[in-house]
């Protein structure tokens, strides 16, 4: 049975070259790749040629939201709705609104923030194309592992992989799956 | 992964660095050596003593939850709370408890802000230590209102009664508060850690385990296109918590600021809260971490570094009580206000005065001992001095409640107020319910936010000064054996 490649994989042991590996798939044009990393690498990101998030545009959002429900809730629920004579205290007032303001703006915005990542990357999964693959399963301990994926238009085989080996990429393998029998099977150092 | 030591790193980083930095992590760990590490006692099956420890604290807890039961059927009349004193205890606890939590936002958000990297060992527990604290603070209000059953009242929901709740309350404020806190410190407290639970998935042997943290980690991958939103978030957590934890003992203090009560009708409440929360919340985190990191051998993670900035923090701030303490005093006489002297002078001199001069010695004259720095840095003392902050911080709550309640304008209506012994027993409960999930998060969580401290490691971050920093990570790499 002919097995599809999924991915070439190369780890890398050094920060530093893992940036400049990254930098320089980017740069060859490479769109479908990723590096996965146990901790955020600073500046990794700029060098993959990914553009800034626009998470913090969707929690302000999210603060907003709740800002304007808290002042319409208190606004309807004491000044409009259910108007209560308490002690001659205003029915409805900027002033004693401030805290429940700023607490339904906090929790609103923190719900925004949350979903609004779990959404940018579509988490939670219960799959992922790499997961049966030994390099990839250590990224989450102690290794760099750039995957060059074999839906991006300059993937072949042959090229990409002499591309990560000459980055200094160590182990580098691809990672195929069974066409038929969706689940993956082991592939390490083994080319279809 | 390179293993440079921190010696190697300052000589690195060559260009003007004078003083050299004590490092955050010991024993040259590497990445592997701190996932196995956490893994470990994941994984590891529970000791002897481990199980001794969380049956007698879930014994106690088992015996709190049992006189709140008895509370719940048999009505508050089984307190001590009497006419004057209708705040005891359960309101002490209460702030008391939410004191606690305050710690952990500091360590966990506002440090963050201030990229102060030595909060990454401690931060995880921290965080959780503000999770369970708000739990066992939340309890109290709740079993006080009486009628339990009917505590959905306080949310504001469309009802038949055709009713709504009263937002001119501070007791209202305060429902939206702590609900808040406790929601946000949770979702902070969960994202921070699904890369670590998705390191866990991927060592742990354990069928059962390994099941759950696939679940709870969500498909992490550990991906630096997930990473970049991921760090954002984290950022816009941490920046949203920092007011929060401020605003939160605010609303706190409001609830008695709001009285015309002598003793609590004051403008200097919500920062003295505030820092005083801070103060009993370090002083909780030290006496969690002294015993954490001596049963689970983080010693190399959890330094002696860690532990003199807290008790720094604990210092300062321990002053900034202090100071308000004779703030209050002054101001009472200054303000001419017969009642509000009256009230300062019963609290040192009247029928609670053992526990004003409790709350002195334990809050403002023990922490004095950390000027020195060979105290500073003795585990003894600095575990001695926070168990006293955390009596002398309960105390002050106490003393504020109690001695303004019992005395107040009219002689007539003077009492005297002594607990009962359940509420002795579901003060006592709490600390069981705290301690039960502590130990548990502790076992089973990871302890340590892994990702954070890989990422402070010496070399574990890219060298941006192109002339040198690419040349001496080859030759790190080259030539580990030599460090």
């Amino acid at each position: 049975m002919e097995r599809k490649p999924v991915a070439t994989v190369a780890e890398f042991h050094d920060v530093n070259v893992l940036v400049s590996a990254a930098r320089a798939v980017s740069e060859r044009g490479y769109t479908k790749f990723d590096c996965y990393t146990p901790y955020p690498v600073h500046g990794l990101d700029r060098a993959m040629g990914v553009r800034r998030t626009v998470l913090s545009y969707i929690s302000f959002l999210g603060g907003v939201t709740g800002l304007a429900s808290a002042l319409l809730l208190q606004w309807w629920t004491g000044g409009y709705d259910y108007r209560l004579n308490i002690g001659g205290k205003p029915f409805f007032a900027i002033q004693f609104s401030v805290p429940v303001d700023f607490e339904l703006t906090v929790l609103l915005c923190a719900f925004f923030t949350l979903f609004g990542l779990l959404g940018l990357c579509k988490l939670p999964t219960w799959w992922h194309p790499l997961q049966d693959d030994p390099s990839f399963q250590r990224a989450t301990d102690d290794t760099f592992v750039v995957a060059i994926y074999a839906d991006d238009p300059r993937y072949t085989v042959k090229d990409t992989q002499e591309l990560l080996q000459s980055l200094g990429g160590a182990n580098v393998h691809v990672h195929a799956v069974s066409p038929v029998a969706k689940h993956d099977i082991a592939t390490s150092h083994n080319i279809p | 992964m390179s293993t440079t030591t921190a010696v190697q790193q300052t000589h690195l980083h060559g260009d003007g660095i004078l003083v050299e930095r004590e490092p955050l992590v010991l024993g040259n760990l590497t990445c592997h050596d701190i996932t196995t590490k956490i893994a470990s006692i994941a994984e590891d099956k529970p000791t002897p003593k481990y199980l001794l420890a969380l049956s007698f604290t879930a014994g106690i807890a088992a015996w709190g939850i049992g006189c709140i039961l008895y509370t719940i059927l048999t009505g508050i009349g089984v307190w001590g709370l009497n006419n004057p004193i209708g705040w005891g205890w359960d309101i002490t606890n209460f702030v008391f408890w939410i004191g606690i939590g305050h710690a952990g936002t500091l360590i966990s958000a506002i440090l963050f802000l201030f990229r102060q990297k030595w909060r990454t060992a401690i931060n995880r527990s921290a965080e959780a230590m503000t999770i369970f604290a708000v739990i066992c603070a939340g309890l109290f209000p709740l079993i006080h209102v009486g009628r339990i059953w009917f505590a959905y009242w306080l949310i504001p929901y469309p009802n038949q009664m055709q009713m709504w709740t009263n937002f001119r309350s501070p007791l209202e404020w305060d429902v939206f508060a702590v609900s808040t806190y406790l929601t946000v410190s949770l979702i902070f407290w969960f994202l921070g850690m699904v890369p670590d639970l998705a390191t866990l998935r991927n060592v742990v042997k354990n069928k059962i385990a390994k099941r759950l943290y696939s679940f709870f980690s969500l498909g992490w991958s550990g991906s630096m296109r997930h990473w970049h939103h991921y760090e954002m978030a984290y950022l816009i957590l941490a920046g949203l918590s920092t007011p929060l934890v401020l605003s939160v003992h605010s609303v706190v203090s409001l609830d008695f600021t709001a009285g015309i009560l002598p003793g609590w009708h004051t403008t200097i409440f919500p920062p003295y809260f505030v820092a005083g929360a801070i103060f009993s919340g370090f002083a909780m985190v030290m006496t969690l971490l002294v015993i954490t990191r001596e049963v689970l051998d983080l010693k190399e993670l959890i330094t002696m570094k860690h532990l003199e900035n807290m008790n720094k923090i604990i210092l300062a701030t321990g002053m900034m009580v202090g100071y308000a303490y004779a703030m209050e005093f002054f101001i009472a006489q200054y303000s001419g206000n017969p009642y509000e002297a009256f009230v300062f002078i019963n609290r040192a001199t009247g029928d609670y005065a053992w526990a004003y001069w409790t709350m002195v010695l334990c809050n403002v004259i023990s922490p004095q001992v950390f000027w020195s720095r060979r105290l500073r840095r003795n585990v003894p003392v600095m575990f001695i001095v926070s168990i006293l902050v955390n009596i002398g911080m309960w105390f002050e709550r106490f003393t504020i409640i109690s001695t303004s309640l019992h005395h107040d304008f009219l002689p007539a209506s003077w009492g005297y107020y002594t607990p009962t012994w359940v509420e002795v027993s579901i003060f006592a409960g709490t600390f069981g319910i705290f301690l039960t999930l502590f130990l548990l998060f502790a076992k089973y969580i990871p302890v340590i936010a892994i990702a954070e401290v890989k990422a402070i490691l010496p070399g574990a971050q890219p060298q941006h000064s192109s002339h040198h920093g690419a040349h001496d990570s080859i030759h790190e790499v080259k030539h580990p054996a030599h460090h």
